[in-house]
């Protein structure tokens, strides 16, 4: 640990002025230690949901519905799977990790002693983030891909979107923990918003199945508008003006959720 | 099996214990009496805790024998722990519970039934001068509020010999008052003290009787007065002088003392009077940066013994 | 054979484990809200199941070959699968964090209490909130319309027997953990069985071979004994179902005495 603080404020002393890149480090730093069972827990999880749920399940759907939408049931689900996966990663990376920074071990305390701002702390996590994301969302995807559940080449856009999507979820994630007193919210969290989130917004079946007064919370979430451009990339069915307005709505979530992140954490330490 | 009335509380004969191919006790003969206050003293890794730990049941001895209130641990550890009262080096309070929680759950552990538990945690707290943060959590508590509900806890089953693994360790000098004097009325009640410490003042304060302990061994046991009178003399003249190395001015001062010691930043001259030592240096025209005369204590005792210092 | 000879040198207690028991209720009246949520779990998928992909499967053979609807089938395997988690959860995490941070086995120890009371004392614990729990989860089963017969009732005793293997094993593993990242394989090894425990497709959907990795795994063993009881079709497999289950209980018990008081009382 202490050899991590001395790292990360040494390189901040020589980027001094443009320091997130200093935080980015100390994070990846940090990571190279854990890194074969975060990837392995990262990958393989989502993997098993996809034969899990795509494939033994998938037999269920096609001889029961014939798929859904016109597609077997397993090239439904991948990117749905693609987009619930990304967001469950970023959500991890900014739960604990934030919440533990600010009291368990007092990184951030360390990271303000420097001429960082806490802007620079932020946004060199959220790097951070978004690094491990984009590279658990390209292991998701090439064995997807494998397995024939894309079905255009428009889908290699799904990548950069799924990622939209998770760090959406990650900035306001972050404002989330840096506010919590202690790691029951984080438990409550995952169960009341992250869990419900992957069941409920069209990954697993079409929200048009839900009962009508739970569409429109199906609409509000990030899940939701990652899910359907994914799908709407992979199957090919993608109109440029549907990808964007989903991307520009998850734009806003990642955009609110770094100013909130911000401001809140600077609430927290700079007192 | 009833502890006859001469057999002592704790018997220890050839007492070891290793760690794989590390001997941390390497064979001590140990006796506690009834109603004695009884002391460890010895440097880091001297083998007090692991002793402590043996004599509490949670540590099977890998030689030797070791009896307890006339039992044998090995196969009546349940009965004998239910008589100690321990108190371990690192405080492990229960985090998750409250101040009177603590005592209430742990006085469970020996199977008091719950009305008797709250009432001895009503004393205990107020024995404890905790009364007024009994419905806290444990976790903002100061070090020394700690320490202090950690010695009621281990109370709460009346217990016939308190075993303390460094009490006041980490302790600033009020709390450590405050700690001494709880135990010695502990020890106005009759309860058999067994304490660890590498303070020579919380030694010769609190100990009627100790051993000391080097590299698993014990090399002297006595009174703390005793010990003083056995292996130091009544005063020391302490010296030190403006350089690096103390031993150049060995030579200067043959002859004052009856032993001299070498410390990294002071000389110790041992002799009966350590005015006389003085006027002595005085005489001589040795003209030193400090000079100092007190009583022997402990630490001089193990620095005779062992040729090192206690602390630091 | 040695290993037989030192399972059955069980260490020794005091016969108070309740009293462990005593202190994690008083200690969880401070977390209830995380304690509650655990519930929710399963009945999320539970909706899931029935309005979402229930509606696309339809009907599913059951063992007997009747057909039924396909939230009858995924019911009993997710109570379960949801005794399962909260055991791994309860013994996993939640006893890593005493045993290493709070360091709370040490100073039980310093009591009457000894190591087969810890073993025993945690492993109650996680069992009596899988009753809470699988108890809370059949009646909102019963509201949805997933339980068809009185049999089910059974399937609350099933679901402690299911936690009791898993909480015992669970700990067991727990006492060789040394970082928090090592959990991380803890959840490799349970995923692939709550997905792959005939959980959500019948034992019919795999190819033979896969059958047999299956039928060795306790969570099938597990969800078969629910299934059984919560669709009325008890037979003579139910005793290898629960003869396996209870085997792994006592074993992942006298397993985590034997660690506690090698790891502890040295
Ligand atoms: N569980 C263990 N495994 C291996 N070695 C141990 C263990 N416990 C103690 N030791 C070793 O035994 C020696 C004696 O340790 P012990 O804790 O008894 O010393 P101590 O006198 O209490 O020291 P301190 O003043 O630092 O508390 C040390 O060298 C220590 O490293
Ligand atoms: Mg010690």
């Amino acid at each position: 640990m202490a050899s991590d603080l001395e790292v990360t404020t040494d390189r901040a002393q020589r980027l001094a002025g443009g320091g997130w890149q200093a935080v980015a480090v100390h994070w990846l730093r940090k990571y190279r230690r854990v890194w074969v069972s975060t990837l392995i827990t990262s990958s393989l999880s989502p993997l098993l949901y996809l034969a899990g749920m795509g494939i033994g399940l998938g037999m269920l759907v096609d001889r029961g519905a014939g798929g859904v939408g016109g597609v077997p049931y397993v090239v439904f689900v991948a990117p749905g799977l693609l987009a619930a996966s990304t967001l469950q990663v970023a959500a991890g990376e900014t739960t604990f990790s934030v919440l533990g920074s600010i009291k368990w071990t007092p990184i951030y305390h360390g990271m303000l002693a420097t001429p960082l701002r806490v802007r620079d702390v932020v946004l060199g996590q959220l790097v951070y983030v978004l690094l491990r994301v984009t590279s658990a969302a390209i292991v998701f995807f090439v064995i997807a891909a494998a397995l024939g559940t894309v079905r255009s080449w428009w889908g290699l856009l799904a990548v950069p979107v799924s990622v939209l999507g998770g760090m959406a979820f990650a900035s306001c994630c972050f404002a989330y923990s840096a506010n919590l007193r202690n790691d029951q919210g984080i438990m409550l969290m995952f169960r009341f918003v992250v869990m419900p989130m992957s069941l409920f917004s069209g990954t697993f079946f079409p929200i048009e199945q839900l009962p009508g007064w739970l569409q429109p919370v199906a609409w509000v979430t990030p899940l939701w508008h990652a899910v359907e451009a994914c799908r709407a990339l992979v199957l090919g069915t993608a109109t440029v003006g549907g990808v964007l307005v989903h991307c520009a709505y998850l734009a806003v979530w990642l955009v609110g959720g770094y100013l909130l992140s911000v401001r809140v954490l600077r609430g927290r330490m700079v007192v | 099996m009833p502890l006859s009335p001469s057999e002592p509380l704790i018997r220890a004969r050839g007492l070891v214990k290793t760690f794989g191919d590390f001997t941390a006790v390497d064979g001590i003969d140990v006796d506690v009496h009834p109603g004695e206050s009884f002391g460890f003293l010895g440097p880091n890794g001297a083998g007090k805790s692991s002793t402590m730990r043996m004599i509490g049941c949670v540590s099977p001895p890998t030689g030797g024998s070791l009896r307890i209130l006339g039992m044998d641990p090995g196969t009546q550890g349940p009965a004998i722990r239910a008589r100690l009262g321990v108190v371990p080096q690192r405080d492990s309070l229960d985090e998750e519970l409250t101040v009177e929680e603590n005592i209430w759950v742990y006085g469970r552990y020996f199977g008091l039934p719950r009305p008797v538990v709250r009432e001895r945690a009503a004393e205990l707290l107020e024995f404890a001068q905790l009364s007024e943060r009994a419905r806290s959590v444990v976790e903002p508590l100061s070090g020394g509020m700690k320490r202090r509900l950690t010695i009621a806890r281990a109370l709460v089953n009346t217990p016939q010999i308190l075993l303390l693994d460094e009490p006041t360790t980490g302790l600033d000098p009020q709390a450590r008052h405050v700690l001494w004097d709880r135990l010695f009325r502990l020890k106005r009640e009759g309860v058999t003290l067994v304490l660890t410490t590498h303070y020579m003042d919380e030694a010769e304060q609190l100990c009627d009787r100790l051993v000391v302990m080097d590299h698993g061994r014990i090399v002297a046991e006595g009174s703390p007065r005793a010990l003083i009178a056995e292996h130091s003399t009544r005063e020391v003249l302490e010296l030190r002088f403006d350089t690096h190395d103390h031993t150049a001015h060995l030579a200067d001062v043959d002859g004052i003392a009856d032993r001299v010691e070498v410390l990294p930043d002071r000389l110790l001259l041992y002799t009966p009077d350590g005015e006389s030592a003085q006027s002595e240096i005085a005489r001589r025209g040795i003209e030193p940066l400090s000079s100092l005369v007190r009583r022997s204590t402990l630490e001089d005792v193990f620095l005779h013994l062992t040729g090192r210092t206690l602390v630091d | 054979m040695a290993v037989l000879e030192r399972i059955s040198r069980v260490p020794a207690g005091a016969g108070m484990a309740r009293m462990l028991v005593e202190r994690n209720y008083r200690s969880s009246r401070r977390t209830w809200s995380i304690i509650v949520s655990g519930f929710f779990e399963p009945v999320f998928f539970l909706f899931a199941m029935g309005v979402g992909i229930g509606a696309l499967v339809g009907d599913v053979a059951t063992g007997d070959g009747r057909l039924v609807p396909y939230v009858v089938f995924v019911a009993p395997a997710l109570l379960a699968a949801s005794a399962m988690n909260g055991a791994i959860f309860d013994s996993t995490t939640n006893v890593f964090f005493k045993l290493k941070y709070a360091r709370l086995y040490d100073s039980v120890l310093s009591t009457p209490l000894g190591p087969r009371d810890i073993a025993v004392g945690e492993i109650s614990w996680a069992l009596l909130r899988g009753v809470v729990y699988s108890g809370a989860f059949l009646a909102v089963a019963v509201a949805a319309g997933a339980v068809t017969t009185w049999t089910a009732v059974l399937a609350v005793p099933a679901a402690s027997l299911i936690g009791w293997a898993f909480a015992s094993v669970g700990m067991a593993t727990t006492t060789y953990m040394r970082t928090w990242s090592d959990f991380e394989y803890v959840q490799l090894a349970i995923l692939p069985m709550f997905l792959f425990s005939a959980t959500f497709f019948p034992l019919s959907t795999y190819p033979p071979v896969l059958q047999w990795v299956v039928q060795a795994t306790p969570l099938y063993h597990g969800v078969a004994m629910v299934r059984d009881l919560m669709l009325d079709e008890v037979g003579a497999g139910m005793l290898v179902h629960v003869g396996y289950l209870v085997g792994m209980g006592l074993l992942g018990t006298a397993w985590t005495a034997l660690r506690i008081e090698r790891l502890l009382l040295r």
